[in-house]
């Protein structure tokens, strides 16, 4: 029985997510972490199991970094949630494909609605209240028909929220419809658009299909989101740099914004500010560990990122370690005028498990 | 002069809900929720709400998809873009 006694007692979504200064939210977010803890201990056998064998008792956390937390590979090979199967209106997995483990995530109808409402929170201020015409960079088929959901169908779902007059530009053969397009175009000129799409099918399936048509093409006034793939575009020695020049140049974009999420953390996604920083919202904050000791690292030291989010009710995800490099940029600083922390991904744990967030197709079966 | 007596909001909502989840109009209640029966899920959202905007000839706001949670919270969302 859910007890909702132990859940957080704020609503996150009545507040500005980007206005709380790090120093105050700190405390707020780990009284609240402290109850999500005690409610997945309560409601989850194998999280309370884990918990019980690493010798963490029931003590609160009296700073964040003192938070459980699991390995975020961890929902590859258990798949543990804190509602009974009957609750579960919604699994979503990463898009794993054969021979590796995909992540399960168990969701409630009230977690769901949470996640929704907190992208909704979080990307509202870079967009506005208003829904824009939107341009999905990917196949309509990429969305599914509803039910289970991979990580790139949920983020197209997700980000759909935002748009109207929906165009999936690819076809089921992820080659551009460039006339659907210029109709798309015609139809919405001078009107501001919004364009999404994961970044790897981003920069292959519209920026080099559009250099490989010869084809210079004004999407403007537009603003495009991006996340998702990035760790395949490093892959490619393409840097968020230069990803945002020559995609600026190419369509005539107005602002370019990148996310960090993960189908684990689902929702408490970071956006990238007009300083090419990426914001902690209200609900979710990170910290960096030194991956070798998981010490926590110094202001500006590279390490492990650990995500943390109130959302997670229904599945033991509030407080998870990823396999992500990265480093905090700053505290209540940042050019952009929203305060928190802020940080920035720097790759991968060389030798790790490859763990795309959503795309993890091995390179190999890629570039075949 | 035929007189036409004006369709409900209710009644016109009912039937866009019916026809957009293609569902039966005795099914669109004020109870039924978005997410409680298989045919309304975020797919089928995303066009009902485009549906209900060409109905009304309105632009529903991002915050209002979002808390479109049922048919008795649509009607009172609707209402307010269509007051006068």
């Amino acid at each position: 029985m859910t007890a909702p006694a132990a859940l957080p007692e704020i609503d996150p979504f009545a507040v500005d997510p980007f206005g709380q200064p790090a120093t105050a939210k700190d405390e707020m977010l780990c009284r609240h972490l402290n109850r999500l803890t005690q409610h997945h201990r309560q409601n989850c056998a194998g999280y309370r199991a884990i918990l019980d064998a690493v010798g963490q008792g029931a003590a609160p956390a009296s700073t964040l970094d003192a938070v459980p937390y699991l390995p975020a590979s961890l929902f590859k090979v258990a798949p543990l949630q804190s509602v009974p199967d009957a609750e579960v209106a919604q699994v979503l997995t990463s898009s794993g494909t054969s021979g590796q483990a995909v992540s399960r995530i168990a969701l409630d109808r009230p977690t769901a609605a949470d996640l929704s409402r907190a992208l909704v929170a979080v990307v509202k201020p870079f967009i506005g209240p208003k829904r824009l015409p939107m341009i999905i960079v990917d196949a309509r088929e990429a969305a599914g028909t509803g039910g289970a959901a991979s990580a790139r169908a949920a983020a197209v779902r997700g980000f759909s929220t935002f748009g109207r007059d929906h165009l999936h530009l690819l076809g089921p053969n992820m080659a551009p419809d460039w006339d659907a397009l210029d109709t798309f175009l015609a139809r919405h000129h001078g009107e501001t658009k919004l364009v999404f799409g994961f970044t790897f099918v981003v920069w292959q399936h519209l920026y080099q299909a559009a250099q490989a048509a010869g084809r210079r093409i004004d999407l403007g006034p537009a603003i495009l989101i991006h996340g998702g793939g990035w760790k395949r575009l490093a892959d490619l020695a393409v840097s968020n740099a230069e990803f945002r020049g020559r995609l600026t140049e190419t369509f005539g974009l107005t602002a370019i914004h990148n996310y960090y999420g993960m189908i684990e953390q689902v929702g408490a996604i970071f956006m990238e500010c007009e300083a090419g920083r990426l914001h902690t919202p209200v609900f979710s904050d990170i910290l960096i560990r030194d991956p070798t000791t998981l010490r926590p690292a110094t202001p500006g030291e590279q390490g492990l990122i650990q995500v943390m989010s109130l959302l997670p009710r229904s599945y033991p995800g509030h407080c998870l370690l990823t396999e992500d490099l990265g480093s905090v940029t700053g505290t209540d600083d940042c050019p952009c005028g929203r305060p928190g922390r802020t940080f920035r991904i720097d790759g991968r744990l060389p030798a790790a498990e490859l763990r795309g967030c959503s795309d993890t197709r091995p390179l190999s079966r890629l570039d075949s | 002069m035929n007189y036409m007596p004006p369709i409900s909001l209710h009644d016109r909502l009912q039937a866009v809900f019916a026809d957009a989840l293609q569902i039966a109009a005795a099914q669109v209640t004020d109870d039924l929720a978005y997410r409680g029966i298989p045919e309304w899920n975020s797919v089928a959202h995303m066009a009902l709400i485009a549906a209900i905007e060409d109905q009304f000839d309105i632009m529903i706001e991002t915050d209002d998809v979002i808390d479109m949670s049922s048919f008795a919270k649509a009607k009172t969302i609707v209402e307010n873009y269509v007051a006068p």
